[in-house]
């Protein structure tokens, strides 16, 4: 008993030491962490105030996508892409993509507080939910740190959203698209991501108000792939089966589109239904050289991430505050102007086709 | 009945109490490793957003052991605590009282926990089976109630929880990390120092021979379900006020990282063995794992790597005293 | 030794044969049980759908269920010996993205070649795990779960923000999923012909049954003589490497591979095979019932989606009905053992 008590005793002995280690570390170091975070914010920044157009160098910027290992994001983020890394690099800054690998919030947020600990200056996220993440970005900001959303916006959190396009003109032209394609009528459904997702609902919000132009053409069903292959994949040959007389496909995410395309990639659906949506020129090359899908949407995602951090470089150097009105220079991109919501759009949707795909590599 | 759970009680914990010994040495190992490699990793800074990136999965681990323990095992964790979020948005959305939304939450995740706990007893289902299928029920009963929607207008009393620290700790104590320091140590009373947590060790060693000495193995095990739901919804709520956000998929994919970690205590799989202090060092070694990794500039898609060789190491390194045994016998 | 001189003793071995008669029969009449459901289930589906059974959609589901089938024969058979195998979604997912990655890196080489890669890789990912349970004696539950976890990390370590594209990869090899005969996709015949002859190995080859003694009672299967360790470490290698096959399938089927791929499908199949009727603790079940498991599961899911019940009604639907599959499965088995029960004690 006495034995057994003794070495009980013996481990919590561990426990305990650990969890002191800790508290007497924190509350030593604790002021020390305060002090040095949001000086961080000025002090790393003011290492150099010289640079192009009064922007500051130093800076640490953290670029938080929704997941690693998606290649979208690769895209975005990384340097020999051109992305948002690149534009920091070329700006003198320093520039880190982290998150986590499972694409949800539970997943991201202890990223973006590993890059707080980290002393950074900035954060360019993805949101992975709309507001599931503020109670962390409104710590940051509390900081002085600046944060600024991109492709996936958090909306009451951030100082800036670099939109990739107008929500409005991603969902209308996805219809229009279409409508070219099946002469402006007959049955259309929608294959879209997880149900909760916020950038898909918005340009479906769009979607279903165009159709009101195509009193022809009519939405059967909106079905969701969750952005898994299986799932989308299923969903698809689910329509195929309860709509016969099916005519158009609209897939508004690029797990989607992919998935739908590998299904209608048959002697019997290719060409005989339409399908378009958001897909990635490297996934959709098969299937516009074969057919299955005519025309397509994206952006450049490089460009979206190179146009993130220019703005994110601007508002940390205080050469903006986001505000509706105020311009600055893009580097290569040219001149943007902010726009209400404090929203800076990248431009219009691209439209993809055989014509240009082949110039494209991501 | 008493001198048979006795006899169960000593060995399991000699056994267990060497893993737990090992287990304290990595997690220093790694707080030590954690905090040369970075600056920030002994904040209180950094340990408050450890506590709340980790308080949930912390909590969801107590019954988990328990059911472990008596030879069973709960799948539908995650499950469960995203059906609660998603009630809790679903009524609150509807403009009930909070708290009666508390009560109806905590009942709703009780009955989840008493189906799988009758499933398992009356209709003699294997768990690993049943809280499979429960896992696919109630996340689908949490996305019938929100379908695409999202529920993020919590009162800012509430969702404080996930900002403010624990008044009159210092600056460092999560709302989470204090509940589930209170609820470690009730657990750990109940199933090292009560008769309830002795039965619980018999049946898992041996039913029969548990039922036979008079232990109501059926009723305990529903009731280890039932208690699970219960802790599972309180996650839920601790994690929607969190984030101030209800939406369906709200802890997706969790319930492999709270088995990992009871597995990495040195619980054993087949039941009768383990203690909840090795729970506790697996929680602080798992959180601190994923943290040490994020702060250095290690890659963090190594955290899983690490997690399943820590997992490798738990059932490996005490057999090893074993195998040397052995095979310096032969 | 002794054991084995008191096991075939001519009034055991009668016995014995009496008993793997009637097991044969509870097999089988397990079997036809999971058959009765799912044709019931196609029936009603059809009858309110018709077109849930026109030859698009029989495609569909076969080609869908082809990798799980494969997934639930390797999966059957760890679990028959009183183990699990954890890690297939990794294993599939790496297998997947390797050798889509050969196409993409070695333009022109042979389709058969690629398979067989895939082939390898699972198998290694199965020897590994066959080695650490079987040699380790450690439970299969824990070291799959970490092999899951090292695995997919592995995986994407390796393949990072990459991926392959439908056009990196030769037609020929994108059309395999499609090619059909008679209506029926090749690679579900050419599953169901890999499905028969797991099977009939289980029932007739002495290292088969080997797998039900050990699932029974591992501890007297040791003591009877029977190589224990050699047959758990083939069943895991067996599993790893029908993963490994499975993940080239994933491939030609989706054409766009990166680190996700696979993700999730562990629990999917050990559902499958706990629905076909084999016992998640070991000793009894088939590879046939396990295939048909697979087949109701893909089946109800193709259902679901095919009568446009809504979107979110879907998981709950398919929760519900899994659980019901396995409590009916297990209300089942219980009658017949006490009807054989009873049968046996009235003979003797």
């Amino acid at each position: 008993m006495n034995l057994r008590r003794a070495r009980k005793l013996a481990l919590a002995v561990p426990v305990v030491a650990t969890v002191a280690l800790a508290a007497c570390s924190s509350s030593s170091s604790s002021s020390a962490t305060t002090a040095a975070s949001s000086p961080a914010a000025t002090a790393a920044g003011s290492s150099s105030a010289a640079a192009s157009g009064g922007l500051k160098t130093g800076l640490k910027v953290f670029v938080i996508p929704k997941n690693l290992g998606n290649s979208y994001f690769t895209t975005a983020d990384s340097a020999n892409s051109g992305g948002a890394i690149a534009a920091l690099d070329a700006l003198g800054e320093t520039g880190t993509e982290t998150s986590g690998t499972s694409a949800t919030p539970a997943s991201q947020i202890p990223a973006i507080q590993a890059a707080i600990a980290k002393g950074a200056n900035a954060l360019i996220v993805s949101a992975t939910d709309p507001t599931a993440l503020c109670p962390t970005l409104e710590s940051a900001m509390k900081r002085g740190i600046t944060v600024v959303t991109y492709d996936s916006d958090a909306p009451t959190c951030r100082t800036m959203f670099i939109n990739q396009a107008s929500t409005a003109q991603i969902g209308t032209s996805e219809v229009d698209v279409l409508a070219k394609e099946i002469g402006d009528s007959g049955q259309i459904a929608i294959v879209s991501a997880a149900a909760s997702a916020t950038n898909q609902n918005a340009w479906i919000g769009y979607m279903k108000q165009e159709l009101k132009k195509y009193p022809k053409m009519t939405l059967v069903s909106t079905v969701y792939g969750n952005d898994d292959p299986t799932t989308a994949t299923q969903v698809t040959q689910g329509l195929l089966q309860q709509y016969p007389n099916l005519k158009g496909i609209i897939s508004p995410t690029t797990v989607g589109i992919a998935a739908a395309a590998a299904v209608l990639d048959t002697a019997k659906y290719r060409g005989k239904i339409a399908l378009t949506g958001l897909g990635t020129p490297d996934e959709m090359k098969k299937y516009v050289a074969d057919g299955t899908v005519k025309e397509f949407e994206l952006w450049n995602p490089a460009n979206l991430g190179y146009l993130a951090a220019y703005a994110a470089v601007e508002l940390a150097s205080g050469k903006i505050t986001g505000a509706a009105g105020q311009t600055f220079t893009a580097g290569k991109l040219g001149s943007y102007t902010v726009g209400a919501d404090n929203t800076v759009l990248l431009g219009p949707p691209y439209v993809f086709s055989s014509s240009n795909i082949a110039q494209f590599n991501f | 009945m008493s001198n048979l759970t006795e006899r169960f009680r000593a060995p399991q914990l000699q056994s267990a109490l060497r893993w737990e010994t090992g287990l304290a040495v990595v997690v220093i190992l790694i707080f030590a490793i954690g905090s040369a490699a970075s600056p920030d990793f002994l904040t209180g800074n950094n340990l408050f957003n450890l506590g709340l990136s980790n308080g949930e999965i912390a909590i969801m681990t107590l019954p988990m052991t328990l059911i472990i323990i008596s030879g069973e095992i709960d799948l539908s964790v995650a499950s469960i605590l995203g059906m609660s979020s998603a009630l809790l948005g679903f009524l609150w959305a509807r403009g009930w009282p909070m708290p009666a939304i508390f009560v109806t939450v905590a009942v709703v995740g009780v009955a989840a926990g008493a189906v799988n706990g009758l499933l398992v007893t009356r209709l003699r289902l294997p768990s690993l089976a049943v809280t499979i299928g429960t896992l696919a029920l109630y996340r689908g009963i949490a996305t019938i109630l929100l379908g695409p929607n999202t529920v993020s207008d919590f009162p800012t009393a509430y969702t404080n929880l996930g900002v403010n620290a624990v008044p009159f700790t210092g600056n460092d104590m999560t709302y989470s990390t204090l509940i589930f320091i209170v609820l470690a140590i009730v657990f750990g009373v109940v199933l090292h120092a009560t008769p309830f947590g002795r039965s619980i060790y018999a049946m898992g060693a041996s039913p029969e021979a548990a039922q036979f000495a008079g232990i109501r193995v059926k009723r305990i095990k529903t009731i280890l379900f039932m208690v699970s739901g219960f802790i599972c919804s309180l996650a839920g709520v601790l994690w929607t006020f969190r984030l101030n956000t209800a939406v369906q998929n709200n802890g997706l994919g969790l319930e492999l990282s709270v088995v990992a970690i009871v597995l990495l205590a040195g619980v054993s799989i087949f039941g009768g063995k383990g203690s909840l202090i090795g729970v506790v060092l697996a929680v602080l070694a798992f959180a601190g794992i994923q943290n040490a990794l994020l702060l250095t500039n290690f890659n963090q898609e190594a955290t899983g790597i690490v997690t399943g060789a820590l997992l490798l190491a738990s059932v490996f390194l005490p057999n090893a005293g074993r195998w040397f045994r052995r095979l310096s016998h032969s | 030794m002794r054991a084995a001189i008191l096991q075939n003793s001519p009034s055991q071995q009668a016995g014995r044969a009496r008993q793997t008669g009637l097991a044969e029969r509870v097999f089988r009449i397990r079997e036809s049980g999971i058959l009765v459901v799912l044709v019931v289930f196609v029936a009603v589906t059809t009858g309110v759908q018709p077109r849930f059974l026109d030859a698009a959609n029989i495609q569909f589901v076969l080609v869908d269920t082809t990798t799980f089938a494969l997934l639930a024969l390797g999966e059957t058979m760890v679990v028959i010996s009183r183990n699990v195998d954890l890690s297939v979604g990794s294993v599939v997912g790496l297998s997947a993205y390797l050798s889509a990655d050969l196409f993409a890196s070695h333009p022109g080489i042979p389709i058969p070649v690629v398979f067989l890669a895939g082939l390898g890789i699972g198998l290694a990912c199965g020897i590994a795990n066959g080695i650490m349970v079987a040699a380790g004696r450690v439970p299969s539950l824990v070291v799959t779960l970490a092999t899951l976890y090292i695995i997919r990390g592995l995986d994407i370590l390796i393949v990072g923000g990459n991926e392959v594209d439908a056009n990196q990869l030769p037609n020929a090899f994108l059309d395999i999923p499609k090619d059909t005969i008679g209506g029926i996709p090749d690679i579900a015949i050419a599953a169901a012909v890999v499905i028969a002859i797991g099977a009939y190995y289980l029932r007739t080859y002495r290292s088969g049954r080997d797998l039900y003694a050990i699932g029974s009672n591992p501890d007297a299967a040791r003591l009877a003589g029977l190589p224990a360790g050699r047959r758990v470490f083939t069943a895991f290698a067996v599993s790893g490497a029908i993963a490994g096959l499975a993940g080239v399938l994933w491939a030609a089927q989706y054409g766009t591979i990166n680190s996700t791929a696979g993700t999730g499908y562990e629990l999917q199949v050990v559902s499958a095979v706990v629905v076909g009727g084999v016992a998640i603790f070991g000793g009894s079940g088939t590879a046939t019932g396990a295939a048909i498991g697979a087949l109701l599961l893909t089946t109800i899911s193709s259902a679901l989606y095919v009568l446009g019940i809504s979107s979110f009604w879907d998981q709950a639907i398919w929760g519900f009905l899994l659980l019901l599959a396995i409590a009916l499965d297990q209300t089942i088995t219980e009658r017949l053992t006490s009807a054989l029960r009873k049968r046996r004690t009235r003979h003797e």
